[in-house]
């Protein structure tokens, strides 16, 4: 073996550390813990702190704003009007007064995007999906409800007996304030137990049929009972999600 | 002796190469659409003034994917002789560049070719990429992964777009406030006085470089 002699000696005698490769793989590493308890981290925060938390992190509210048409609907509180129809006694178009004057129903509870993002504790105030049906009478032969939205674009579905469920409401307040057009106001849907593609935004019809019309989201692949925990049958085995 | 310009801009020092010059530009390119993607997607408020959302999504998915090529490609093959020269440099610290550092730069140092802000910058986008890249792509294709997974991704991918922002905006206010270093991205090359100043150990390092008899 030949000992080249141009090979330079070593200039720095110091010791070196690979910092680089540690730092990446450190972040790395933070990264993946993140994946894995970031949930639960904020969760932890977010009961700490109770719902400011939200406010004080950068992003204002933390949702995520969505829009199938790239537009929002813009639509007065005078003007807006709710149409049901279908398999019903009486159809009837609900004015926003109309449903101011219904009894109301409020809670908390977070809503869970289905790609991973989450609004622990919004406030939510509106009238319950199950008392305006039986404001217009659900006629026998119905099993499911189709929902349109004012931005021509958007569709859902709920059965009969999801609709019924006690923390589905069509809303007219949320983070206590009226809903704003960003987020589907001035009336939109808000389905507790399931992932938020269900909560159809700017609600302008309510058809009530006798089978279930998957919806837009349903159409691209998503399942259409969108249940928080994954599950794909008709209803909720586990109450506590709620 | 007299030095006329010529003669002078010939003999100034190579700081970066054209690869690395490439990539630079290639790299700061891709992480500014990325982060003015971001914005509206992030902000939903902002949507709509800029972009269709689905249009911003697309441009934001794919500036994405492509935001390892530029270093990946820079390092590979035969041009990237001085790009991995520089990696080790970045990547191997000696205790007093440590101390330095620890000490945020009170401790005084013969910089390298870099000093050790300038290596942690890079390091933190090596980084940044690696994390970026893999929560950004479980936020894309999210059906393969629990929603806890997601929602942890969601965090991860958010708190490091806060850090990037922070750096990238340093690294844009360093590059101003010091014409020289910042002309030398562009034209690839400093005046033999900068190195006394910003980096005196490497000016030691590249003294023989100057006799072409170094096989290296």
């Amino acid at each position: 073996m030949v000992t080249t002699t141009s090979e330079p000696a070593p200039r720095e005698p110091l010791k070196r550390v690979a910092v680089g490769r540690r730092t990446i793989l450190g972040l790395s590493a933070l990264g993946a813990l993140g994946i894995a308890f970031g949930n639960s981290v904020q969760n932890l925060l977010g009961s700490a702190f109770g719902s400011g938390l939200g406010g004080l992190l950068p992003g204002g509210d933390r949702f995520r704003i969505y829009s199938i048409t790239g537009a929002f609907p813009k639509v007065a509180e005078r003007d807006y009007r709710l149409q049901v129809s279908g398999l019903v006694d009486r159809p009837k178009t609900f004015t926003l007064a109309d449903l101011k004057s219904m009894p109301a129903t409020s809670f908390k509870k977070p809503f869970q995007c289905v790609t991973g993002w989450r609004v622990p504790d919004v406030e939510w105030e509106g009238v319950l999906l199950s008392d305006i049906l039986a404001t217009v009478g659900v006629k026998p032969g119905a099993v499911a409800l189709t929902f349109e939205s004012y931005d021509r674009a958007d569709s859902e579905s709920l059965t009969l007996d999801q609709a019924h469920l006690p923390d589905v409401i069509v809303a007219y307040r949320m983070l206590g304030a009226p809903v704003t057009t960003e987020h589907g106001g001035p009336v939109r849907l808000y389905v507790a137990p399931m992932f938020g593609y269900k909560s159809l935004k700017w609600l302008s019809a309510i058809r009530v049929v006798n089978t279930v019309v998957p919806g837009f989201w349903e159409q691209n692949g998503y399942p259409v009972n969108g249940w928080l925990d994954g599950t794909v049958g008709p209803t909720n085995p586990d109450p506590s999600l709620e | 002796m007299t030095i006329t310009h010529t003669k002078e801009s010939a003999t100034r020092l190579l700081r970066f190469d054209r690869v690395q010059r490439g990539a630079h530009w290639a790299n700061a390119t891709l992480f500014g659409v990325l982060m003015f993607t971001a914005i509206p997607l992030y902000f939903g408020t902002f949507f709509g003034v800029v972009f269709p959302r689905h249009t911003t999504e697309q441009i934001h998915l794919w500036s994405g994917l492509a935001l390892p090529l530029p270093i990946i490609v820079s390092l590979l093959g035969p041009w990237g002789r001085q790009m991995r020269r520089d990696l080790r440099r970045i990547n191997y610290w000696t205790r007093h560049e440590i101390r330095w550092m620890k000490t945020l730069g009170k401790w005084p140092l013969d910089a390298d070719k870099f000093n050790p802000g300038q290596k942690l910058n890079a390091i933190f986008i090596g980084a940044a990429i690696i994390v970026m890249l893999a929560t950004g792509s479980m936020l894309q294709w999210f059906r393969f992964f629990p929603v806890p997974w997601r929602s942890g991704a969601t965090f991860v991918h958010d708190v490091f777009s806060y850090a990037i922002f922070a750096v990238v905006i340093g690294h844009v206010f360093m590059a101003l406030t010091h014409p020289e270093s910042l002309r030398s991205i562009f034209t690839g090359r400093v005046s033999e006085k900068w190195p006394e100043a910003n980096a005196r150990s490497w000016l030691k390092e590249e003294q023989p470089e100057v006799d072409a008899s170094d096989p290296h």
